[in-house]
């Protein structure tokens, strides 16, 4: 707070470092045991480095690795097809709570509502509700609707606070040079909320691949990644696991890297049109 | 949508209708049908709808109810209770002691990779670290602490506290350090220039100012906590049993309507509980801000 630092500026780096190895010690684990000699455990020392567990989950039939290949596939699917929808629906609601409206305090609450009613209910009950209606469970209605139960309350406080924060000088000034809506938003307003609308995109295909409470009853056939993991958990005796927890880590940082350059690289396409303009 | 042709209301509700619709159909609906079902008899992974209080009465009558929640609560106390601490002393550092913008962005990075990794192999991740064989158990032997591993480290309610902690820490600290961002420095400022120590103002000034982020956090670790069954079953060795535990364990073996009756229970806590809380704090106007 001060220009020199205090003595509590040092514990609280040192609790701090004590925290970082905390959420990270278990996962460096996780990444050196999935290059564990073909003879080692699970457990500490290393018998040799090898790469024979990755081979293991791409053989077909691979011991330990249950239906692994095709559950990846099934969650990338839904992962997208929810992420595709929350940044939709999301971008929709947010607009709606530009202006006041009546019912618009039902719509925000229903979404706090099915953020903090355990993601365990919501499955339950919908899964319920086809089972009173005499209908199967399939990924492509009922999983991706219970999904969205989850990532759409996100999507809409993501917009209510860029939105929020939006300043609205932009648009009035676009009305006044004659502007129509269609107008606003395409050339006004979605370029002020861009990197909101990604980040809604995101958050709805991190949280569909995360997911399991609310898809888990009503997927119908064929796991997911979250749950067939949790299914291998249980019987897992060689390292293969922490060679999927390695890709799966490598796939999910590849996917943030991309989203964050390609929203950066908009920004600036963005801002090399402007400055064009005004030349 | 142009607004010359529509009213700005008939916009926002038509810009809202598919949020609503799946708020309403795949939320409230379903929640209801929980408790309908609940009062439903039942046969061999069937529903008869025939009105039933057998599901209820089991479940005042069980002794196993007042053990589940027993557990469930104390687990909720130690978990809130050392998330707080913790969070609190994470956000206070990287909102009040970390000056640049850049090594706040990347501390903050740091701390939410982790999570990139799904959450049933960072559960499993805990094996070689707290296992008989586990690293934890090698170093103490190795330090002639101990001269047999230690069993409570892996599969007791050690560790799934330690997971928890583990997963629900930035649940905490994130909104807590929203509330503490949107301090005024020159209030703190102010403060100092009376005279106040760190920990005055700590407890005078930023403690009174983060309480809707203290809320915010309290409210996810409870519906983590009450709501999760699947890391207590893989972090106890399917030893602990909490109310969500049994309603899974239910669900599984087809016999929804006393799954319900149960459900609907830890619900109205749950929902009473977060109730209670949001009576502190208006979110709306909190989120605006």
């Amino acid at each position: 707070m001060g220009t020199k630092r205090t003595t509590s500026f040092y514990v609280l780096s040192f609790v701090f470092a004590a925290f970082l190895i905390f959420l990270y010690g278990p996962m460096f684990c996780v990444y050196l045991l999935s290059f564990q000699g073909p003879e080692g455990g699970m457990s500490f020392p290393m018998r040799g480095f090898s790469t024979v567990w990755f081979e293991t989950l791409f053989t077909a039939g691979g011991r330990g690795v249950g239906d692994i290949h095709n559950s990846f596939i099934r969650s990338l699917r839904l992962g997208a097809i929810v992420a595709l929808l929350t940044m939709l629906i999301g971008l929709a609601v947010g607009m709606s709570f530009r202006r006041r409206y009546p019912g618009g305090n039902f719509v925000f609450y229903s979404a706090i509502v099915s953020m903090i009613v355990p993601g365990i209910f919501v499955g339950f009950g919908i899964s319920l509700t086809l089972n009173m209606l005499g209908m199967r469970p399939q990924w492509w209605y009922s999983g991706i609707g219970a999904q969205l139960t989850w990532s759409l309350p996100f999507a809409m406080l993501i917009m209510f606070i860029i939105l929020g924060r939006m300043d609205k000088s932009y648009e009035e000034a676009a009305t006044d040079l004659g502007a129509n809506s269609f107008q606003r938003f395409q050339y006004v307003i979605l370029p002020l909320i861009l990197p909101g609308v990604i980040g809604m995109f995101m958050a709805g295909f991190t949280s569909s691949y995360e997911e399991a409470a609310r898809a888990g009853l009503n997927i119908g056939t064929g796991n997911t990644m979250p749950m067939e993991l949790t299914g291998l958990l249980g019987a897992a005796t060689t390292p293969v696991m922490f060679a999927v927890g390695t890709l799966t880590t490598l796939f999910m940082f590849t996917m943030v890297i991309v989203t964050l350059l390609a929203s950066w690289s908009l920004a600036k396409r963005r801002q090399l049109r402007l400055t064009a303009h005004h030349a | 949508m142009s607004s010359m042709t529509m009213s700005p209301r008939i916009a926002s509700w038509l810009q809202a209708t598919p949020f609503t619709l799946i708020m309403t159909c795949l939320v409230m609906v379903p929640l209801a049908i929980i408790l309908a079902v609940s009062f439903m008899d039942y046969g061999f992974a069937e529903i008869i709808p025939e009105f039933y209080l057998g599901n209820w009465t089991d479940l005042f009558r069980s002794s196993l109810t007042v053990d589940t929640y027993a557990t469930v609560f104390r687990q909720l106390a130690m978990v809130w209770s050392i998330t707080l601490v913790l969070g609190f002393t994470i956000s206070y550092y990287l909102v009040f002691h970390v000056r640049s913008n850049m090594w706040r962005a990347i501390f903050l990075a740091a701390c939410a990779i982790p999570f990139w990794t799904s959450g049933p192999i960072r559960m499993i991740s805990w094996v070689p670290l707290l296992g008989r064989e586990g690293l934890v158990n090698q170093a103490l032997f190795g330090m002639g602490l101990i001269d047999q591993p230690i069993s409570w480290l892996l599969y007791s309610e050690f560790s799934v506290i330690l997971v928890y902690v583990n997963m629900l820490t930035m649940a905490m600290a994130g909104p807590i350090a929203n509330s503490m961002a949107k301090i005024s420095p020159s209030i703190i400022q102010a403060a100092r220039d009376q005279g106040a120590s760190e920990w005055q103002v700590i407890q005078e000034v930023i403690i009174p100012l983060i309480k809707p982020g203290i809320v915010v956090g309290t409210i996810f670790i409870i519906t983590a906590v009450m709501g999760d069954g699947f890391l207590v079953r893989a972090m106890s060795g399917n030893q602990m049993n909490t109310p969500a535990v049994a309603i899974m364990n239910e669900i599984n073996a087809f016999q929804f309507p006393p799954a319900a009756a149960k459900s609907v229970v830890l619900l109205v806590i749950v929902l009473g509980m977060v109730g209670l809380l949001l009576r502190f704090v208006d979110i709306r106007k909190e989120l605006a801000r």
